[in-house]
């Protein structure tokens, strides 16, 4: 078995546990590569079908062809698209001056937090990384959050032979965590066999700039990029020396910016 | 804080390895040093760590590049796994650093159980710790087969080799105690960078293998495609026409076509179809650890839980097994309590049946007349559910061999299966049928050509009701009339087979231990198996034993008529009589055929003889 269908079932079997265990669930698509290829494995794993409720979290600050793509395949596959958005704190006029993890916190983690008390969900499927960031580095597949959403990395349940934490407190919720063990070469190359449509904010322009991760239009920067397809941005990253996020200006804000964040609830 | 990873991001099959030890024997700074060596870190990672360091008024020290938690940082010590990629020139590697301290035990446990190989770190100047033991116990009862021990800080006690052979000496007498082999033992300086990527000029007396080239020994976990199938399902999906049965495959292979049997309720059906999605060519096989969906050429009821096998190799079904168990739970695993088992994708409720041993893992030493374990320990015991569970035993399949047990929300332990005990009759039938089905010899007539020869199908008649009701004249009178309609009826008394077969036996004993019960039903078996409606009554038997003997008729149905004046009659007949009812031959023998034509098991005569 090569290591591409490897990984592949290992998701898809994640996916089956978290649908088979919880009633109300949902999956974070945030139309980056990572949550796309999740969505696709949901296919996979339910053979065709996508049961599961796919949420977005609006910050009006994504980038515009984000919206466009997201729409386009919502309509296309058949998904059952939920958005959320932190309406009172964009009235309030939050933004990214106030401080980069202020606003984080309040138009993702906040704007999270209110869909799901709103819908009632239980789990959520995320499409996080271990070889993103050092605190994701220490996530379990599957990963309580307590009554305010808070992640308690000190004390995290055991996770061996595949038996995950399905049974929880009533308030609490499990955060899912499929792509756990893929790295980012890996999802690159899984949408070149596949021939998963993704974003063309992935694909250099004109001037010879992408975006190596995908976030809001004020904090995401584009990388100097040559590579205009899939097949060239494997190549690309193969020779790299530059860690993924580096063009994410949340986590460059200060020292152990991104554990304050997760443990806060935070993607 | 940026990328703690990688510096080229990975493709490849990876190699998922566990480094574990005693608490500060230099667990972190030996990845540290790996992926320094191996020239993974991203660009400024290095620098960023040193800038951190300065700020904190620290010397830099490797560890610090994987603790990615502030207070890692701070108190020094890993709490939980973290997990590092870096590659050699053979392959990629997720390298899993587990901590050493004992608090932080499950998530030890959590590292070591995903990986494929480990290395145990020994501080060569502290030398052989608490922790040290109980990892390699830990080890073992995880499973894992290619261990290294690497000695660490050899820089600390002047590289002297006898330092090094000593700890070696100990700890390989520790491991053989248990039955366990090291591959290797490496002495080595993570801090120095000696014999990690680079061959030390300090320890010319050691001519063994670098730690890089340790790894890069380490053979692939492949899948266990050539063991018995097992497919335990997770669930099944009616998004469509399709009603697909859902799982991953643990061991084995099957193909479509093949007929599986379900454990433990030993339904059947035959695989018509593996159903995929955008997926070019379509498989006609499924293996081992492939997660598939498959449809059945019959609808039957299976559920999660379930697990699909073969009838060349039937999984062990009971309720009462022995199992090494590991306990990481905050109150004492004891007798008792309840707790669930979660065992491939069963979950089902047990307790402690028996402490067998409660051993102290850091020492290996019983803890004598203890019914109970605390968190960190382990103990042999045996385990009842209230349901029967299906499994195999550790060392013949792994995957369904192994469960978690679960204390209210949290996984408290987790265990292996050593041994079983098929503890009730029921669960010695159903053995004995499973055995006696996938060895049977069938001839070339078929049930369903007696069938139609018959005009009828196979069928158990078992009158029931207190003894005077009349119950073994209208067996008489049932067998009559079948025959007199050209049906194929006999009638069977549980006697003849007393007088018969059981006359071996001491006959008290003959009916104590389920040996008539037993008798009669394969005899039954026999015949049903030639195509008859066999009549029978119960006098020998009780109640009870209805399910027993229809276990061994299976899939042959069993009709019970009960003869009583009870409005509620006991269990679930098929034909209820009233005493006069049944004294009345001929309305009551014509009762029960209306039945069996209503259940086609009367079907009638496609000839004239």
């Amino acid at each position: 078995m090569d290591h591409l269908t490897e990984l592949e079932n290992q998701s898809v079997y994640i996916l089956r546990e978290a649908y088979k265990n919880f009633k109300n669930l949902a999956m974070l698509w945030s139309i980056g590569k990572d949550s796309t290829v999740l969505l696709w494995l949901a296919r996979k794993a339910f053979l065709g079908h996508c049961p599961i409720p796919l949420v977005h979290i609006d910050t009006s600050f994504k980038i515009p062809q984000m919206i466009e793509y997201r729409d386009r395949y919502a309509k296309e596959w058949g998904l059952n698209l939920v958005v959320g958005q932190n309406k009172k704190a964009l009235d309030e006029g939050m933004n990214h001056e106030k401080g980069r993890d202020v606003c984080c916190d309040a138009l993702k983690t906040q704007g999270l937090l209110q869909i799901m008390e709103q819908e009632g969900y239980t789990g959520l499927i995320l499409g996080i990384r271990r070889d993103e960031e050092g605190t994701r580095a220490k996530e379990r597949y599957f990963s309580p959050r307590n009554k305010d959403f808070e992640w308690d990395f000190k004390d995290q349940p055991p996770e061996l032979w595949d038996q995950f934490k399905t049974t929880f407190a009533e308030g609490t919720h499990i955060r899912i965590h499929p792509l756990l063990h893929w790295t980012e070469l890996n999802v690159w190359e899984y949408i070149e066999r596949e021939k998963i449509p993704i974003i063309d904010l992935y694909f250099a322009n004109k001037e010879g700039r992408r975006y190596r991760s995908l976030g809001c239009a004020p904090c995401t920067g584009s990388i100097e990029s040559k590579a205009s397809n899939v097949r060239e941005i494997i190549e690309e990253l193969r020779d790299t020396t530059s860690s993924e996020r580096s063009g994410r200006a949340q986590d460059q804000e200060s020292t152990y910016a991104m554990q304050k964040l997760r443990a806060k609830g935070y993607m | 804080m940026g990328n703690n990873g990688h510096k080229n991001p990975q493709s490849g099959k990876q190699m998922k390895l566990v480094i574990v030890g005693h608490v500060d024997h230099g667990k972190s700074t030996l990845v540290g040093r790996l992926m320094a060596d191996t020239d993974s870190l991203p660009t400024g990672k290095m620098d960023f760590i040193k800038d951190i360091c300065d700020q904190q008024g620290k010397v830099f020290e490797f560890a610090f590049l994987l603790d990615a938690l502030e207070e890692e940082q701070e108190q020094g010590i890993t709490i939980d796994t973290s997990q590092i990629f870096f590659k050699t020139e053979k392959r990629p590697y997720v390298i899993i650093d587990a901590p050493g301290h004992k608090e932080f035990l499950k998530n030890m446990v959590t590292g070591a159980a995903n990986a494929e190989a480990a290395l145990l770190l020994i501080d060569a100047y502290e030398g052989v710790q608490e922790q040290s033991r109980r990892h390699g116990y830990l080890l073992r009862l995880l499973g894992m087969k290619q261990v290294a021990v690497v000695v660490n800080k050899m820089d600390l006690v002047k590289h002297d080799a006898e330092v090094f052979y000593k700890i070696k000496a100990e700890y390989t007498e520790f491991l053989n105690s248990m039955g366990v082999e090291a591959k290797e033992y490496i002495p080595v300086s993570a801090k120095l960078g000696e014999n990690i990527a680079h061959r030390s000029e300090n320890m010319t007396w050691y001519q063994g293998p670098t730690v890089l080239e340790m790894l890069d020994q380490f053979k692939d976990k492949l899948p266990e495609v050539n063991r018995p199938f097992r497919l335990p399902l997770q669930d099944v999906y009616k998004f469509d026409e399709r009603r697909i049965l859902a799982g991953r495959v643990e061991s084995g292979t099957a193909k479509i076509g093949d007929e599986v049997i379900f454990a433990p309720s030993n339904k059947k059906g035959i695989i018509k179809s593996i159903e995929t999605w955008e997926v070019e060519n379509k498989p006609t096989t499924i293996e081992a650890s492939q997660s598939v969906g498959i449809t059945l050429t019959e609808q039957i009821f299976v559920e999660r839980g379930n697990v699909a096998t073969l009838a060349s190799d039937p999984a062990i079904i009971t309720t009462t097994f022995d199992a090494n168990v590991f306990w990481m739970g905050k109150k004492h695993l004891k007798k008792g309590e309840t707790y669930l088992i979660k065992l491939a994708t069963q979950n089902v409720e047990c307790e402690v049946a028996k402490f067998n041993k409660a051993i102290d893992a850091s020492t290996l030493e019983t803890l004598p007349d203890q019914d109970f374990i605390a968190k960190n320990d382990v103990a042999e015991l045996t385990l009842r559910t209230r349901q029967p569970i299906t499994f195999d035993l550790f060392n013949d399949i792994a995957e369904t061999g192994r469960f978690v047990l679960v204390d209210e929300y949290d996984v408290c332990g987790g265990g292996i299966i050593t041994g079983f005990t098929p503890l009730s009759e029921i669960d010695k039938f159903r053995d004995e049928a499973r055995y006696r089905d996938s060895h049977w010899i069938k001839g070339a007539v078929t049930p369903d050509m007696r069938a139609y020869r018959n005009g009828h199908q196979a069928a158990m008649i078992l009158i029931t009701g207190k003894s005077g009701v009349g119950k073994a004249d209208l067996a008489g009178k049932l067998e009559e009339k079948l025959f007199h309609q050209n049906f194929q009826s006999y009638l069977l008394d549980g006697r003849n087979i007393q007088v018969g077969l059981g006359a071996d036996m001491d006959q008290e004993k003959y009916f104590s231990d389920g040996e008539a019960l037993r008798r009669f039903g394969e005899v039954a078996k026999l015949f049903v198996d030639a195509g008859h409606v066999v009549i029978s009554t119960s006098n020998v038997f009780n109640h009870e034993d209805h399910s027993n003997i229809s276990l061994l008729i299976e899939p042959t149905p069993i009709v019970e008529i009960q003869v009583t004046n009870n409005k509620f009659p006991k269990g679930k007949p098929e034909v209820v009589l009233t005493v006069d009812e049944a004294a009345n031959h001929e309305t009551a023998v014509q009762k029960v055929l209306d039945y069996l034509k209503e259940q086609k098991i009367l079907t009638g005569h496609n000839y004239s003889i």
